[in-house]
């Protein structure tokens, strides 16, 4: 009887909200075209995809394309290079949100605060292709403004574009500079929910500056860190396609080719629609796996972890 | 809080300070660097080299730019693309985020699960692209905005934004007969202007910033926005890797010529940061990071 009524209940409920479920239906059938039908496309991976005929009709050929990408030498080149740049983001990008938000929550004149927060917020909000591009003006061997200063202090011109050395902190550069302003912004809050009684407390017990930072700040901090390192390390193959990819050209390829932009080169230029889903794939389970571990490891260590 | 008066806390406070001023200097100044050059004659760039502010204030480079009506046809591209899609991405977003907002919406767990997997696990470039190519998008405008009309993580900050509406009000206004899409029209949205207004701007950002999907499908140059004219303009007309780019006539652009395009291309964003800056700032955003 309970579960009678309790259908009819449910029965109700479905109707009096029905407009509800129009409402969010144009939401829904955005996420299963260009989310999840993506993902079920993802069987082509397993297929000798054709794009004439089909996924209903491709032969099915199993494992082998995965075959092939683990005996392919440009792939563990290419699969280094990609976690070479996650490990530079890491070590050179991830810490400098922190350091320049703790650096702001320091200074007492509030419009000087607004001011250097406006400027570096600024570059986030540029393309890649912005970003790149003026890059490119300021670092060519035709008169970029780099390469002049070089030469008027007596140095060799450097052709930062298309030397393979400088890609990699050409690419680390551009990211902190487009991001890590930006990033502030959540470190920021959380230290605004610190109760100032705390440093009051501290300043009493004859804590200088950097003691209070040590022993408060970054104590508060600790759970934020956590939880963006987390995200970070799940997108630790996502380092931004449309960056590498302007970067990108014949000098530096041997150091600059990541993932994305293989997938992207072997696909729509070389018409290798299988193969190049069987790489994706195999990219997106490695983020997936890496973003359950690492919440597994972040829940260990006594944190609340993303989900 | 008390300011501390001690010759460390002086010491710690200046260099701070100092540090603080440098890294917006060299933040802002390639910004300055481009800005300054475009307004620059060739031939002062050419002989100076460092410019911060032109002797002769020339607008040579952007009478060159805007000779032809490519850079015109892919700025009308991006502002109709910006403009439609923000439209189109807030539309769907809002209506989304307030059923999904709803306590006694059956099913929002699962649906909301679903929508954050997406952020955890995606089919990639291909498995993508052969659907926007299914669906006959290619070569279209709509290909620019229905791939991404949608960022769940747009939503799910609309979403929490609109579950810390006090309920009572959506109840008084049911009961004086109003319907759900009245409650979201007349009651929810017109109290999240703040919230609306910054996701707004992310989205219109999004869309003016969009280069990828425009490289991936569009095929004909006709069509292409700004993003994708910058990059032909600046990178590959100068030098290094010919070939699908610019016809041979036009000669390769000098420096002011490409500081000009990159002005144009970022000063639509340059104009709406003062607003989105107002907003955006409010730590709104941090509650929202766990999803």
């Amino acid at each position: 009887m309970q579960a009678i009524a309790h259908r009819r209940e449910l029965k109700q409920r479905l109707k009096r909200n029905k407009w509800l479920y129009v409402m969010i239906l144009p939401g829904i059938v955005y996420f299963l075209i260009f989310k999840y039908a993506p993902m079920y496309g993802l069987i082509i991976s397993f297929q000798d995809f054709k794009p004439y005929t089909g996924i209903a009709h491709s032969d099915w050929v199993g494992l082998e394309h995965f075959k092939r990408l683990f005996t392919e030498p440009d792939f563990w080149r290419i699969l280094s290079n990609t976690l070479i740049l996650f490990a530079m983001n890491l070590a050179f990008f991830f810490p400098v949100p922190i350091i320049l938000a703790m650096m702001l929550n320091e200074v007492r004149l509030s419009a000087f605060k607004r001011t250097i927060q406006t400027i570096v917020y600024i570059p986030h909000f540029m393309s890649w292709v912005i970003i790149v591009s003026i890059g490119y003006v300021m670092l060519t061997m035709d008169g970029g403004i780099i390469n002049e200063l070089l030469v008027y202090f007596g140095h060799e011109p450097i052709n930062f574009l298309l030397n393979s050395h400088w890609f990699r902190p050409m690419y680390i550069y551009q990211v902190i500079w487009r991001e890590a302003g930006w990033g502030t912004i959540i470190y920021l809050a959380a230290i605004a929910s610190i109760d100032p009684q705390l440093y009051e407390a501290a300043r009493m017990d004859g804590a200088g500056r950097f003691r209070q930072i040590w022993h408060i700040t970054l104590p508060a901090l600790r759970s934020v860190i956590i939880v963006l390192l987390i995200l970070k390390i799940g997108d630790v193959l996502e380092l931004g396609f449309e960056h590498v990819y302007l970067l990108l050209n014949s000098m530096n390829r041997d150091v600059a080719e990541i993932i994305d932009t293989y997938v992207y080169t072997a696909a729509l230029k070389q018409g290798q629609f299988s193969y190049s889903a069987a790489i994706g794939f195999f990219k997106s389970v490695i983020g997936l796996v890496l973003v359950i571990a690492a919440n597994k490891l972040a829940k260990k260590m006594g944190e609340e972890g993303v989900y | 809080m008390v300011e501390d008066r001690s010759f460390g806390g002086r010491l710690f406070s200046i260099v701070n300070y100092a540090l603080l001023g440098i890294i917006a200097l060299v933040s802002f100044l390639p910004f300055v660097h481009v800005i300054a050059g475009s307004f620059t004659t060739g031939a002062e760039l050419a002989v100076k080299k460092f410019v911060l502010i032109p002797t002769v204030w020339s607008f040579d480079a952007y009478r060159f730019i805007f000779s032809t009506n490519a850079i015109f046809r892919a700025m009308l591209v991006s502002v109709l693309v910006t403009l439609i899609g923000t439209a189109f991405s807030m539309l769907i977003s809002s209506m989304m985020a307030y059923g999904l907002a709803r306590r006694d919406l059956d099913g929002r767990r699962f649906i909301m699960f679903a929508v954050v997997f997406t952020m955890l696990f995606n089919g990639g470039l291909i498995p993508t692209f052969l659907v926007v190519k299914e669906l006959g998008l290619v070569d279209q405008y709509a290909a620019l905005v229905l791939p991404i009309a949608v960022n769940a993580f747009n939503m799910i900050i609309l979403k929490n934004f609109f579950q810390n509406i006090p309920d009572g009000l959506e109840e008084s206004a049911k009961i004086d007969g109003c319907s759900d899409w009245g409650i979201l029209f007349r009651i929810v949205l017109p109290l999240s202007l703040p919230a609306l207004a910054t996701i707004s701007l992310f989205y219109a950002v999004t869309y003016w910033n969009t280069y990828l999907n425009a490289i991936l499908y569009l095929d004909s140059s006709s069509k292409w926005p700004i993003q994708v004219l910058l990059r032909q303009i600046v990178v590959l007309a100068s030098g290094f890797e010919f070939g699908s780019s610019l016809d041979n006539e036009v000669p390769p652009p000098d420096q002011s010529v490409k500081m000009a395009v990159i002005v144009v291309a970022t000063v639509p964003i340059l104009l709406v940061y003062p607003f989105l800056q107002k907003h955006f700032a409010k730590g709104a955003l941090l509650g929202s990071i766990k999803g």
